[in-house]
């Protein structure tokens, strides 16, 4: 059952609802559902959290490791991101390597954490220009229901915060947490008849037109964005989306990154 | 088999194992059903410290269209390895060992689904190991049968797994990491605890007949202990204890009943079923 | 209607996994069991009953299989000159050819009458022992369904929200006043006023996770007056 299409039925019912400031699970418009972070979920990972947001649910494993920099940064450490959408998260993915879903969903995790200098790469340096710390997040999609940019990104922020650089196992003094200057927070939103609505399930997305993600930083900057698919935003739209955003960062970073790790 | 050598006392002098254990002891182990809310069935197993989730979805039209088979259902099982479940990080993608895996638990698991029930479509396992130390097969497996169980996939019986082996030329049960990495041999069975019919055998390493032997029932007489545990997790699911009999069921039941003999009734065709009047409803 | 009487139901029911012995000797295999050596076991997750003889067992969840006759709600997937290929939550696709369409379609002219994403009320027609399945839309009352929304339950789950006689569907009806046709593949569609397709969704729902639960019956009732007390004062 690849992808198969909303009935018309289910679509003319979903922008109906939306009109009134409704959603399917009862959420009004600029509502995100109920979020829970665990991190430390795998101990084999460095760091590691569980994200469920609604019923969508992604865990994010960190792996530390030491290697050489690249050539025009020998003194900074090195961050990768990798997406898996695997199968069993959905009947939607598909086996094989990372299609262009998981690529920009990793892409632009990545441009989050990297973009407003949330990881310090100089505190990840060694020895310049010979070793540095390489560092890989992976974000595994478990279960699918929308959304899966603002819980790879929640997750893969929990997982670096709470994620411990194993420098004794390798011999290079006393291990240390994870550098984070910051904590950028994803807010995805979904234009539906007109209408803007935040954190989208899997069947609005079928239905969404566009769809555009703001990731937020603590002292109200902005670090990334990214518009997909095919339809259009007004400027006013991008501005609520903004607003939408920064909100949504700080209840996020209130509720659940506040105190120490 | 690792064939590495290392310093640790694998067996000490009690007869213990590093991880204090018995040579006849499990990890402990928990299993519970239906985690996942997209895929048609699943099921997630801790086992020591492994982490393994398993998701079924089908039977389902059969994709790639070459492989389906005109009389019967596939059984696709794919097992994989998270990058992050192992301390040096795996590459994401196949590699041949997981390749391998998959084909003999898509095997395992053919045996015991009524496959010729659904000509021509697939029903696809995935076996996911989010953390691994031994095992992960075994577990796989074990957390397959209860996921394709809770999809109501139709079957003979579930299949329960589990790995016995050799360390410091004892013979043990459920090896862990440093057991199998240090270890002299390594046997993983999949068993139907109905019939006592070996679905699932691989062994590597050293044994004479007689350890293959001892192995193999110390293997076989945990797999029925793991069966109990299976059907618990999905008695669990439905909250309903073996012996418990709500009176609400009857009405289910009986209500059920009455529509299947409404629907044998091939008489009554022109009357619409009940509940439902096309009539009524206009156009 | 058939019926059993009621003094020939041997009530034996429990919760039951596959592989489970049923019952043996004079008793033969119904449906969700398998037959092995003169004995009988469950094939599959369920409620084990027993009913004149046949032992059977009521499935928990599983693939909707198609039976000739099943009212069935689907939805068109795809289109070509002589057929509707429709989508009927099953693993098999179900064709609809244009002789079985209520209206008199031309070869080629299929786009006109029926396009992808449409919904749509049918019977199915036949099911080989292949399990090709074709359904037909030339009864009465059999049509395009539009407006209204679409819920789908486990297809095992149907028979209670029908209800004995119809009572259960009719009882929500009752109350909230929307027109609802149930597919038996799990698919029902509801029509009428917002906020009662509402009540009327959380209701169908409410027997999906409690089928198994005492007094639904009388829960559902107070419910359905509940809202629709607020519904006048709100």
């Amino acid at each position: 059952m690849a992808t198969n299409p909303l009935s018309d039925i289910m679509r003319d019912h979903i922008c109906k609802l939306i009109s009134r400031d409704e959603r399917a699970d009862g959420r009004s418009r600029e509502e995100f559902r109920p979020l829970t972070i665990t991190t430390g979920y795998v101990s084999s990972a460095e760091g590691s959290a569980l994200v469920s947001l609604g019923d969508t649910k992604v865990l994010v494993g960190v792996k530390c490791t030491v290697g050489e920099p690249f050539p025009d940064t020998p003194d900074k450490g090195v961050l990768t991101t990798n997406a898996e959408l695997i199968p069993l998260a959905s009947e939607t993915f598909e086996s094989g390597p990372p299609g262009e879903e998981s690529i920009e969903i990793a892409r632009v995790v990545d441009r989050g954490l990297r973009e407003g200098k949330a990881v310090d790469l100089e505190k990840l340096c060694i020895k310049p220009g010979e070793e540095v710390w390489i560092n890989f997040v992976d974000i595994h999609a478990l279960d699918y229901d929308g959304n899966l940019f603002d819980a790879a990104n929640i997750a893969a922020v929990a997982a670096l915060r709470s994620t411990i650089i194993p420098a004794s196992r390798m011999e290079k003094g006393e291990d240390f947490p994870f550098p984070m200057a910051h904590l950028p927070i994803s807010a995805t939103f979904a234009k539906i008849n007109g209408h803007l609505i935040a954190d989208p399930s899997f069947d609005e997305e079928s239905v969404a037109s566009a769809r555009l993600t703001v990731v937020t930083l603590e002292n109200g900057k902005l670090c990334a964005m990214q518009k997909g698919l095919g339809g259009s935003f007004t400027r006013a739209e991008v501005e609520k989306a903004i607003n939408l955003s920064l909100k949504w960062g700080e209840k996020v970073r209130s509720e659940h990154f506040s105190g120490g790790d | 088999m690792g064939g590495m050598t290392t310093d640790l006392k694998l067996i000490d002098e009690r007869g213990l194992r590093i991880d204090g254990r018995r040579p006849d002891e499990l990890r402990p182990l928990r299993i519970e059903a239906g985690v996942l809310k997209r895929a048609d069935g699943s099921a997630y197993v801790e086992w020591g410290e492994n982490k393994v989730l398993a998701a079924v979805y089908g039977p389902r039209e059969c994709h790639p269209r070459h492989l389906q088979n005109p009389a019967r259902a596939i059984v696709q099982c794919n097992y994989n390895m998270a990058s992050f479940s192992v301390s040096d990080r795996k590459r994401p993608g196949p590699d041949r060992r997981s390749q391998e895996i998959s084909k003999i638990i898509s095997e395992a698991l053919e045996h015991v689904v009524f496959t010729h029930f659904f000509p021509r479509t697939s029903i696809d396992v995935y076996i996911e190991v989010l953390q691994a130390n031994a095992g992960t097969r075994c577990a796989g497996l074990t957390a397959a049968s209860v996921a394709l169980a809770d999809a109501g996939v139709p079957m003979k019986d579930m299949i329960a797994s589990c790995a016995a082996g050799k360390v410091a030329d004892t013979i043990v049960l459920d090896l862990r990491k440093e057991e199998d990495n240090f270890g002299q041999a390594d046997l993983p069975l999949g068993l139907v605890p109905k019939t006592g019919e070996i679905v699932l055998l691989q062994m590597d390493g050293d044994l004479s007949v007689e350890e293959f032997n001892t192995a193999l029932s110390m293997a076989t007489d945990a797999c029925y202990r793991i069966y109990e545990m299976q059907k618990e997790a999905l008695r669990n699911k439905y909250c309903v204890s073996k012996d418990a009999m709500p009176e609400a069921l009857e009405e289910t039941i009986q209500e059920i009943e009455q529509e299947r003999s409404s629907e044998t009734n091939e008489a009554n065709q022109d009357q619409p079923p009940e509940g439902n009047d096309p009539d009524q409803e206009g156009q | 209607m058939k019926s059993e009487s009621s003094q020939n139901i041997e009530v034996d029911r429990e919760l039951v996994l596959p592989g489970e012995l049923l019952a043996e000797g004079k008793f033969k295999a119904g449906s969700g069991t398998y037959m092995e050596n003169g004995k009988i076991f469950a094939a599959q997750l369920g409620i084990k009953s027993i009913r004149s003889n046949f032992v059977n067992v009521v499935p928990l969840a599983g693939q909707y299989i198609p039976k000739v006759g099943d009212q069935v709600i689907g939805m068109i997937i795809d289109i070509g000159p002589s057929n509707w290929l429709t989508e009927i939550n099953s693993p098999y696709p179900a064709p609809l050819h244009i002789t079985e369409a209520p209206w008199r379609v031309d070869f080629g002219d299929t786009a006109r009458y029926l396009k992808v994403g449409d919904v749509i009320l049918a019977k199915v027609l036949m099911v080989d022992e292949v399990k090709h399945i074709q359904v037909t839309m030339k009864e009465r009352g059999l049509r395009k369904l539009q407006g209204g929304q679409i819920i789908e339950i486990p297809h095992s789950k149907v028979p209670r929200v029908i209800g004995r006689n119809g009572s259960m569907i009719q009882m929500i009806k009752e109350y909230t006043n929307c027109r609802i046709i149930v597919g038996q593949n799990g698919r029902i569609w509801l029509d009428g006023d917002a906020n009662d397709i509402a009540i009327a969704a959380k209701a169908i729902r409410t027997i999906d996770r409690e089928a198994q639960c005492l007094g639904l019956t009388e829960r559902l009732k107070e419910f359905l007056e509940s809202s629709k007390k607020n519904r006048r004062t709100g």
